[in-house]
């Protein structure tokens, strides 16, 4: 860079800018330290007892969570099922609510978009749905299915399908009118007009609330387990029964984990869909 | 395209035989709320007239503006032109056959460039071909593209997104969009109101240049009197809403291919500016005035 030489004021001491003055590498040095304080406080506490009595230290709970990541899959009976066998389960649940609910809120949340009527007439009954805790659904789910199983995908799909149906209106219902008088203009079909302007444009929308109704699923598929067979929930409710507490905590950072990897996925795909739009 | 209408039409109303485009006592009311669920909210509102006995022949190949103080429904009129608002009396007709709602024989160019974020430069204008010829071939539909895209020197950033472009390099593509349809006359709406005046000012040559090359009929909406002026053949002024009518109709004298500096020079060029000035002035102060006392 010769141009640093005939300026060396500004430009050379913006690019010297020693390691810790990035604020990315500053962010991370807080993460670790705040990281290790948590975990030291955690050790020394549980060692001389501040907590109740049986809370492991933090070196066990490392140690067990290693146990059973390196060892995921093993079956020892419906109650000793390694963990990946048990978040394998409960994904295939929450992929099976999650879809079903997708797809039919992505269409009928167009289809309601598109038209005011439609949007006056079904909103009293997503406003009305929309609140309810996912788990008043599961005596009424038991009762109609008889069967665990479909309950937990019952249950996955009316929580996640609000915030895709919603979204997904909002998207359709606003879409730029400068978008829809182009395709007036140049005389398009009601259903060419839907399918190249109305679903792209409200795509951000739409994505957006996937993204929230993944996040739902899986907060909610952890509760319904608890209730149910098998599952990361079953696992936490299960070694609450053998008071390992270490595997509930191994299991808490492993939902968390999952969670975290979902989110991303969809945060991606976020991005992928703006094209410079901001939502 | 200047066969006289036969049917339909009362033949002594004709004024202008060539014209292409017919306005006649056009005009457009915004409907108030009297029904009986208002009186009883207590929200009823009164009728507003925007425009009102809008008379205008357009000739093909002649570039109009239209210009008036803000709110004075020259994008009402343009929109009703354009078939996207309905007219509420009167009639448009092109070509001798009243306008019935909107079409492709019409290309509009939106202040706002209305490109569609998710599809590149070359899929907007695909979009607009294929959706006013369907069945076209592919061979002429990519030949259209490249031509239109070069027509308003795009070449190179086909592939690009609207947000990667600059906002004079959108409403290119918003030209090249309502070009490559093909239509019978261009609507523009305060193309270049968004733009910065470097921007503005360079894109206002272009369009003088891409117009030498087309010479279509175009109608735009503006504000700027040195565009009107640059552009136009004629100028149409209107005065200030409601019930907004046409004033007045400037032919502008200047020779093609203009460009800036020569138009200045031009005995008239000072004449108009100053009447169309004095014209938006008025008109304009009598707003605000309206304003202030209302």
């Amino acid at each position: 860079m010769a141009a640093s030489h005939s300026t060396p004021g500004l430009i050379g001491a913006e690019r010297q800018a020693p390691l810790w003055q990035n604020e990315n590498v500053r962010a991370f040095a807080l993460f670790m330290l705040s990281l290790g304080i948590f975990l030291l406080f955690w050790e020394i506490g549980a060692k001389s007892g501040w907590f109740v009595k049986g809370v492991p230290t933090a070196t066990e709970t490392i140690k067990e969570f290693w146990w059973w990541v390196t060892n995921p899959f093993y079956r020892n009976g419906p109650n000793d099922l390694g963990i990946g066998w048990n978040l394998l389960i409960s994904l295939r649940r929450v992929a099976i609510g999650y879809i079903a609910a997708s797809l039919v809120a992505v269409p009928l949340g167009i289809l309601i978009g598109i038209s005011p009527v439609a949007f006056k007439a079904f909103n009293p009954y997503v406003q009305l749905l929309k609140p309810i805790s996912p788990l008043a659904w599961l005596p009424l789910g038991l009762y109609l299915l008889r069967d665990s199983e479909k309950t937990g995908i019952f249950i996955i799909f009316i929580s996640s399908i609000w915030p895709t149906l919603i979204n997904t209106t909002f998207g359709a219902a606003n879409v730029n009118q400068d978008y829809l008088d182009v395709s007036k203009t140049l005389g398009a079909s009601r259903l060419r007009t839907i399918w190249k302007v109305i679903i792209p444009a409200a795509l951000p929308n739409i994505v957006s609330g996937l993204r929230i109704s993944m996040g739902i699923a899986w907060l909610v598929i952890v509760a319904a387990e608890m209730l149910l067979g098998t599952g990361l929930g079953y696992f936490i409710w299960n070694e609450w029964n053998n008071l390992s507490i270490p595997n509930i905590l191994v299991a808490i950072f492993i939902i968390g984990l999952t969670g975290l990897v979902l989110d991303s996925l969809f945060a991606a795909l976020e991005k992928f869909v703006a094209f410079g739009r901001n939502s | 395209m200047s066969i006289a209408p036969v049917n339909a039409i009362d033949l002594a109303n004709v004024r202008s035989q060539t014209a292409q485009l017919s306005i006649r006592q056009v005009a457009k009311v915004f409907p108030g709320k009297k029904d009986l669920f208002s009186k009883l909210t207590g929200k009823t509102r009164r009728d507003f007239v925007a425009i009102q006995d809008i008379n205008l022949d357009i000739e093909p190949n002649t570039f109009v503006s239209i210009i008036g103080p803000s709110g004075c429904g020259k994008s009402t009129l343009l929109n009703m032109i354009a078939g996207l608002s309905p007219i509420t009396s009167g009639e448009i007709l092109l070509n001798g056959a009243p306008i019935a709602g909107s079409g492709p024989d019409r290309g509009m160019v939106f202040q706002n460039y209305a490109l569609m974020p998710w599809m590149t430069v070359e899929e907007n204008l695909r979009f607009a071909v294929e959706t006013v010829e369907p069945k076209i071939s592919a061979k002429r539909r990519d030949r259209i593209i490249k031509e239109h895209i070069q027509l308003v020197g795009l070449t190179g950033a086909e592939r690009k997104h609207p947000h990667e472009l600059s906002g004079g390099m959108r409403q290119r593509v918003g030209i090249a969009r309502a070009l490559a349809i093909n239509p019978q006359i261009l609507l523009m709406d305060e193309p270049f109101g968004a733009l910065d005046a470097l921007t503005r000012a360079f894109l206002q040559e272009e369009v003088e240049r891409i117009w030498e090359q087309q010479r279509k009929t175009v109608i735009m909406i503006t504000h700027s009197i040195e565009e009107a002026l640059l552009l136009s053949d004629r100028i149409v002024m209107m005065t200030r809403g409601p019930a907004a009518r046409i004033d007045e109709i400037l032919e502008v004298p200047f020779p093609r291919p203009r460009n800036r500096e020569t138009i200045q020079q031009h005995p008239a060029y000072q004449g108009l500016k100053a009447e169309m000035e004095s014209h938006l002035f008025r008109e304009t102060r009598a707003v605000e005035a309206e304003r202030v006392g209302g």
